[in-house]
């Protein structure tokens, strides 16, 4: 499957099937910092992508310093 | 997994709330979480005229659309800071949504109307660029709100922004910053209110409210921003979440119910120091507020703030207003 990561943007190619979870967990990735998008769609941890699909990981921490 | 709402198919999890979500029913969670959020602080009343900061980022464009889908009068405020590529193209994504929706959205450069920008101050200042921007914002939007008789300031800082906030202010006991943290900041004289209507959103509910509701937004982070201490916080914050669903909000919330009010004395302390800074009029605790005096040293010019004090009507480059309110990093956060 094609992953695009961000910030700097890029992509891998990694073998499916497996889960966003087991994604995630393989990229070294926390899940509360990113939302995975498959295709158009946001996806939960335990959706299944297979190997066709293309997969956004789309990193959601932002922010200067504020007090 | 289910949604558990409807138990159709979900598209978005939400740890701490033990539950996951289909897009319709995540929608009325993220509006229904801005409502009591409202509600609970009193930020807006009936009928007030909210200016909602908008930096062309998901916080921002969520919380100006959260705010109108939920009747209130919001118009948007965009702040030019000069940081290249970076700022065309947030300062894009902002006028796009206000075109697209028929939305009002007031526009300030600081080079234009300021002579300068925030690399420019950070280097000129030889603070970090994060400083000299949120010195900026702060200051400007609450000038703009002034000016234009808005009753209210909305930003878009989520549980995210602010439990990262309460980490930082908590390791080095700043407990003056602890005794203002609040999800509203009432109006004082020469102060708009300032309210954080997305206090009970993390910001991966704020990133999926965008991508579900079709709103575009700068995904890029600030170039500027990169490796502070403020985002080092929030990775600190969202390994323990990982392990411990439901700890940023318990930090957060628990702050708010139990922790808040017992520095509001310090607070009270620095705003009873306040008189007007002698360029600009607004309140500070020093002779010259510390816009101004970023202003001064940022300025490629030859005059400087003593100058400035002698001379407070003179115009500087641009079409430089007289400013009514301050940005005193010390007084307000």
């Amino acid at each position: 499957m094609k992953v695009v990561l961000r910030n700097p943007r890029r992509e891998l190619q990694l073998d499916g099937p497996t889960t966003v979870q087991a994604l995630l967990g393989r990229l070294e990735i926390n899940p509360e910092s990113v939302l995975v998008i498959c295709g158009d769609t946001l996806v939960t941890r335990d959706a299944e992508l297979a190997d066709a699909d293309t997969v956004e990981i789309r990193p959601v921490i932002s922010g200067g310093a504020t007090r | 997994m289910k949604c558990r709402r409807c138990k159709a198919p979900a598209v978005v999890d939400v740890r701490r709330h033990n539950a996951a979500f289909c897009r319709e029913c995540f929608l009325h969670h993220t509006r229904e979480q801005v409502r009591r959020a409202i509600d609970e602080h009193d930020m807006i009343a009936p009928g007030e005229r909210v200016l909602v900061a908008v930096s062309g980022g998901k916080d921002s464009l969520a919380a100006w659309d959260l705010l109108r889908g939920l009747g209130h009068a919001a118009d948007g405020l965009y702040l030019g800071l000069g940081i290249g590529e970076y700022s065309d193209t947030s300062g894009r994504y902002a006028r796009d949504f206000a075109d697209a929706r028929g939305l009002t959205l007031h526009t300030v450069d600081l080079a234009r109307d300021y002579g300068y920008d925030v690399p420019g101050a950070a280097a000129a200042t030889r603070r970090a660029p994060c400083g000299a921007c949120g010195l900026s914002k702060r200051h400007l939007f609450n000038e703009v709100a002034r000016d234009r008789g808005y009753d209210v300031v909305a930003t878009g800082h989520n549980l995210d922004d602010e439990a990262a906030v309460l980490l930082g202010n908590v390791l080095r006991w700043e407990t003056g910053y602890l005794g203002r943290q609040y999800p509203v900041l009432p109006a004082s004289e020469g102060f708009v209110r300032k309210v954080k209507p997305l206090v009970r959103l993390g910001e991966r509910e704020t990133a999926a409210y965008c991508v579900l509701t079709g709103i575009d937004y700068i995904v890029e982070e600030c170039p500027m921003a990169a490796g502070n201490r403020h985002l080092g916080f929030k990775e600190m914050l969202n390994a323990l979440e990982d392990r411990s669903p439901g700890s940023k909000a318990a930090f957060l919330f628990g702050f708010f119910e139990r922790g808040h009010e017992r520095f509001a004395a310090d607070a009270s302390e620095e705003r009873d120091e306040l008189h007007p800074c002698r360029v600009c009029g607004s309140p500070t605790t020093g002779e010259v507020c510390s816009f101004c005096a970023l202003r001064d040293r940022a300025t490629v010019s030859d005059e400087h703030t003593i100058d400035l004090v002698l001379r407070p009507t003179r115009r500087r480059s641009g079409p430089r207003r007289r400013s009514p309110a301050d940005a005193h990093r010390a007084e307000r956060p």
